[in-house]
């Protein structure tokens, strides 16, 4: 009960890296001038790769699942909502990048007295939203020309699916599928994520009578008549159509007639990052063929 | 509480047990001040044992130089506070672990049963889940003061109504206090099933994570609001140690020996209350601690409540610290819910503990 724990730095290769990036600071030693970023929050992790300034990272949070190479190469400094203070320190950062929900409030507060600059970025859906993420954040790193670029090529892509869109003429009932526990369907409401990038992509939210990610009723589902069904795929594994439409409530829909169900990997499909024009283009086309 | 000793026998049995009690009190203590030490010099930022030690001197001194360190600002405002908060919370909740124990003369009452977990749950589960609604348009800060003040009320109400359905004329039953804490437990859980329901993706989360328990949030905002609910309880405790023995032989046997059982018990429930509901508000929900320090120490010294009571606070406040610094360090720098880890360090020993004495746990 009183014996010291084994030191964690003889229990794991990322502690260790902590412990050794951790070097005490004599006081009054000059600063180096290099910057390093913690980033918490998997958009502004994926966004400062496309950038190409992912150099300056020095720790993501446990969201930041693209690209790959992110949690394998920099410090994990846990959940974005449960930051710990002293771990963000220990990374010596000089500036924190976070979005709007990261926290808990204290350990921000403690992280920007010991003279982190916390910075904050929205996360909002909209096509300004994104396209205004990759631009704020491209001035923070900077890296504006390249921000701009990639900011251009994403509003490019979202004016391509208004186009797209417009030359749907009957418009799919689209039902996203968060997850199938033992028969309990739940699934992204009105004001969801998958709420926005099915209206992206020209379809309409079958489930937008609930808000949120819910479970649905048999009848619920039955109710939403979909004409396809979306899904998040995991490490390119995802569930069958004979899982999904096994489901009684699911084989009472149109979907089932035609067994329609989408599969697309969950960070490129609900990222909201610089892919997201092009996730909700591949999501159009699964819908209504190459047209547009 | 004045009250005669207990008998003779009972008093020559205990007293056969002062040496095992005074080394075992040693070895607790010097072990809480080494883990203490250990607390301040370890974390994810390395700082090595003579900075501490500066930033120590200096905090006492005024030093402003080394005071401006960030350093001083790791072991100040992270380290220190989480220490005190991790002693207080842990001696806390063992000491009303024990407490209750005494109160239902039962080895399987835990500091819930008094409904104050739940009850605190339950509000903070409306402010995790509401608060961002209704009071994020008021200001972003708000929800979170008011969470621990929402959990701190909700299970002291909890308790209250608890406490009003178990008393009448003036008698409060113990079997009916447990088993409407159960029913209590179950309709505060339901609550929190529905805003559960109605909550997004982000406050489930948090709802999570807060019920893991952690005392990442450490500060010393928190110490001292934490401080005068659990520190008065603390140092009262020790009046009620003889009531409690006398308890032990059962209620009536215990009113004629002249303990005021009907003011012994409304002291204890209110007590706990207050005691673990400060430390739920202040650390979310972190089991186990209740019942596990209070059995260990029956099994060495056996049920005699002078001892188990002020042993618990400094074993309870040994355990919490211990696994806070697990949780610190293990997964630098993130961090483990504390929650997991006092069932993952205190499970296995205390199953250990049980397997190799098999001394009748009848206390």
């Amino acid at each position: 009960m009183t014996r010291a724990p084994i030191p964690s730095r003889l229990l794991s290769r990322r502690s260790l890296l902590a412990a050794t990036a951790a070097l005490p600071l004599a006081p009054g030693a000059p600063r180096a001038a290099e910057r390093r970023i913690v980033a918490a929050g998997g958009v502004i992790t994926e966004i400062v790769y496309a950038l190409g300034r992912q150099d300056l990272l020095v720790g993501v949070d446990t969201t930041s699942l693209f690209p790959a190479a992110a949690l394998k190469d920099k410090a994990q400094v846990g959940y974005v909502r449960a930051l710990s203070p002293e771990g963000v320190l220990s990374l010596r950062p000089t500036d924190l990048l976070a979005v709007e929900g990261a926290g808990p409030p204290d350990a921000l507060k403690l992280i920007a007295e010991a003279g982190v600059r916390v910075e904050r970025v929205s996360e909002d859906t909209s096509e300004a939203g994104v396209a205004g993420r990759i631009r704020a954040i491209g001035r923070f790193v900077g890296a504006e020309g390249e921000a701009n670029t990639l900011a251009a090529r994403v509003e490019e892509g979202f004016a391509g699916l208004k186009r797209r869109r417009d030359a749907v003429a009957a418009r799919k009932r689209v039902l996203f599928v968060l997850s199938l526990q033992n028969g309990r369907v739940m699934v992204g409401g009105a004001k969801s994520s998958a709420d926005a990038i099915i209206r992206y992509a020209g379809a309409v939210n079958a489930a937008d009578s609930v808000e949120g990610f819910k479970p649905l009723t048999d009848e619920g589902l039955i109710a939403a008549a979909p004409d396809a069904i979306l899904m998040m795929s995991h490490n390119d594994h995802a569930a069958s159509p004979d899982q999904v439409f096994g489901i009684p409530a699911l084989s009472a829909t149109p979907a089932a007639k035609t067994r329609s169900l989408i599969a697309m990997d969950g960070l490129y499909l609900l990222g909201f990052g610089p892919r997201t024009p092009d996730a909700a283009a591949d999501l159009m086309t699964a819908l209504y063929g190459k047209a547009g | 509480m004045t009250l005669a000793l207990p008998s003779p026998a009972v008093a020559a049995l205990f007293a056969s047990q002062r040496r095992r009690i005074a080394v075992a009190g040693g070895v607790i203590a010097v072990g809480l001040a080494l883990l203490a030490v250990l607390s301040l010099g370890s974390g994810a930022v390395r700082i090595p044992p003579e900075r501490v030690v500066a930033v120590l001197s200096a905090w006492i001194s005024g030093d402003r130089e080394v005071l401006a360190s960030r350093e001083a600002l790791i072991i100040l405002s992270i380290r220190v506070p989480r220490l005190i908060l991790g002693a207080l919370i842990g001696a806390a909740l063992a000491v009303s672990g024990a407490l209750m124990q005494g109160l239902f003369r039962n080895p399987l009452a835990d500091p819930g049963l008094v409904g104050v977990s739940s009850g605190a749950a339950l509000a903070a589960g409306f402010t995790i889940v509401l608060g961002d609604r209704i009071l994020g348009t008021v200001s972003a800060q708000l929800p979170f003061i008011l969470l621990p003040v929402g959990a701190f009320v909700g299970g002291l109400a909890s308790t209250l109504i608890l406490y009003a359905i178990a008393t009448r004329h003036g008698r409060t039953s113990v079997a009916v206090m447990l088993l409407a804490g159960v029913a209590l437990g179950a309709f505060a859980g339901a609550l929190t099933g529905v805003l559960a329901f109605v909550s997004d993706d982000r406050q489930l989360r948090d709802l999570t994570f807060w019920s893991l328990g952690s005392l990442s949030g450490a500060s010393w905002t928190k110490v001292w609001t934490v401080v005068p609910l659990v520190l008065p309880v603390l140092l009262a405790v020790p009046l009620l140690a003889r009531g409690l023995n006398a308890l032990l032989l059962g209620e009536a046997e215990a009113f004629h020996l002249g303990i005021p059982v009907q003011a012994l018990k409304r002291a204890v429930i209110l007590m706990v209350a207050v005691a673990v509901g400060a430390s739920v508000a202040s650390a979310g929900v972190i089991g186990f601690v209740g019942i596990v320090v209070p059995h260990l120490l029956r099994l060495v010294f056996g049920p005699d409540h002078r001892t188990l009571l002020p042993f618990a606070a400094l074993l309870g406040a040994g355990l919490l610290t211990g696994a806070d610094l697990a949780a610190r360090t293990l997964v630098a720098p993130a961090e483990l819910p504390i929650g997991i880890l006092t069932a993952a360090i205190g499970a296995p020993f205390f199953l250990w503990l049980l397997l190799r004495r098999d001394r009748s746990l009848d206390s």
